[in-house]
């Protein structure tokens, strides 16, 4: 079949179903657009991973005089210290171990809160000693902990990933429903191609009925149909593509990152590494709810 | 050219069947009318020539191919090889004459130039190449149906199909449509021609094949209609 005359019928088609195909296309640019969303906040909260991943730290705070957990007995002793640090250098997932004594935590903490009030009531010897413990990957965390929370001289362990990991949560949350009304949205761009193309085929049966009776392939009487709702959901996919590129660059680099410069944004990489995925999701899912449709209504 | 052996057609929600162990033979060339009243099973039975039905029992059989038995993927190749004209025309609204008839070569994928050549030639034969780019909507029945057999006749196929071609058309029109299947018929197209247009086939004086209750109740060459009374 020549190229012309199927762009003909295309064409044909989707301006007698003006309505249905603006319908078509917003609907897919909707949940594409959201389906954009989810995987632009999938990358964002992977690229914000691993840069604080990388900088944060296990502390295992040492006992002090006034400890009170059942590991102390008092202040650590330099016997117990080493054992901690013997014990460190044993485990895997350590790159390397910090030594901060009470005196320079003090000094730390004095410089952070120069000219506060509440430099007054902290003696020097409140603040405990700790091992600052930076990990090959912060997800191992329970082989540092489990190994070393019932040591003598050790207090405490904190693991800064879990402060994160309740922001991640949230961003992770979102990215779920983001995901939840894409799905839907997907759901009711197929529900809406099967109804275009079950109007479409009906008020074209004279048609087909007679590229039929002259001997059509089944393809080529479907092939009309199927490549209008690829024309609309291209259109669809365009639309959002634009919407997911434009968020990136007025809203991402325009207002969020000069104003949150601790927080890394996405790049334009992994913005564009999503394209190709809309667009494969697209057509995929109009194609394939195009091609079923008409495999029940134009029956060859 | 075609065959029918021993054929019978149940449909599901009928208790008689439409075609009933019908024996029939059609050789290259002929032209046969169908006739018979409404439900007498000529549509069925056109109906297994385009392969729209299987036969329940029987086999059918189209230039050497047994029609039945067809796999869905080659019935297109198969209806190509087939023109078909109906009662209603079937021309589609919105293009010309010219593209009706094209559109036949179209959905076949025939080149522009092919089709750009053959068209003026099929519609002169019909009688139409002045009014080639006119709507269906501005012609009259008798030519609009001249447009459809134009279209049936383009790419030149062996088997004419006819159901009750001039089914909507006066008297005088009638003729000249059935003067133009005469033509057909002589270039050694097989035309099969349900209808019941007396007076037509009187006229003919061709081979006349008519039904009954699903059941060929006469086969006669150079027959008259009106000779079993309708």
């Amino acid at each position: 079949m020549r190229l012309s005359f199927v762009s003909k019928e295309v064409g044909n088609g989707l301006r007698r179903n003006f309505t249905m195909t603006v319908a078509l296309i917003v609907s897919v640019a909707v949940s594409l657009s959201l389906v954009g969303a989810a995987l632009l906040l999938s990358a964002q909260v992977d690229r914000m991973k691993g840069y604080w991943y990388d900088k944060i730290e296990v502390s295992i705070f040492l006992c002090g005089d006034s400890s009170v957990t059942y590991t102390c007995t008092g202040s650590i002793t330099i016997e117990q210290r080493k054992n901690v640090e013997r014990i460190l250098d044993t485990l895997d997932p350590v790159q390397n171990v910090f030594y901060e004594s009470s005196a320079d935590a003090y000094a730390q903490f004095k410089e952070q809160f120069a000219g506060s009030a509440i430099l007054a009531n902290i003696s020097p010897d409140a603040l405990p000693a700790s091992f600052r413990v930076k990990l090959d990957n912060p997800e191992n965390f329970e082989q540092v902990a489990s190994a070393l929370q019932s040591v003598q001289g050790v207090e405490s362990i904190q693991d800064q990933r879990k402060l994160l990991d309740r922001f991640f949560q949230i961003l992770k949350g979102l990215q779920s429903f983001a995901l939840a009304i894409a799905l839907a949205m997907l759901f009711v761009t197929v529900l809406l191609v099967m109804n275009t193309i079950r109007v479409a085929a009906f008020a074209r049966r004279r048609e087909t009925s007679i590229m039929r009776s002259v001997g059509a392939s089944n393809m080529s009487i479907r092939l009309p149909f199927i490549l209008e709702a690829a024309v609309a959901a291209m259109l669809g996919s365009t639309l959002a593509t634009a919407g997911i590129l434009a968020s990136k660059y007025w809203l991402i680099d325009a207002r969020l990152a000069p104003n949150l410069t601790f927080i890394p944004f996405v790049t334009w990489n992994e913005v564009l590494v999503i394209v190709p995925v809309l667009y494969l999701v697209g057509l995929g899912t109009t194609i394939l709810a195009a091609s079923v449709t008409l495999r029940r209504y134009l029956k060859g | 050219m075609i065959n029918f052996d021993k054929v019978s057609k149940q449909y599901k929600n009928s208790n008689t069947p439409a075609l009933n162990e019908i024996d029939l033979n059609i050789e290259q060339g002929e032209f046969v009318f169908l006739v018979g009243q409404s439900g007498s099973g000529k549509s069925s039975l056109l109906r297994l020539l385009l392969k729209e039905e299987k036969p329940t029992s029987g086999t059918v059989t189209v230039d050497g191919i047994n029609v039945g038995k067809l796999p869905n993927r080659k019935v297109p190749a198969f209806r190509r090889s087939m023109g078909i004209v109906f009662q209603d025309f079937r021309l589609l609204p919105g293009k010309t004459v010219f593209d009706n008839v094209a559109f036949g070569m179209e959905v076949i994928g025939k080149s522009k130039k092919e089709i750009e050549q053959r068209i003026p030639a099929i519609l002169d034969l019909v009688g139409l190449d002045e009014k080639a780019h006119r709507l269906p909507s501005e012609l009259s029945g008798g030519e609009q149906q001249r447009v459809a057999l134009a279209r049936a006749f383009v790419n030149k196929p062996k088997l004419l199909l006819a159901d009750e071609p001039t089914g909507n058309l006066d008297p005088s029109t009638s003729v000249g449509i059935m003067k133009l299947l005469d033509r057909i018929n002589r270039t050694g197209t097989t035309i099969v021609m349900a209808t019941h247009d007396v007076a037509i086939v009187d006229q003919m004086r061709k081979r006349i094949v008519q039904m009954e209750n699903g059941n060929i109740i006469r086969d006669q060459e150079r027959g008259m209609y009106g000779h079993t009374g309708h």
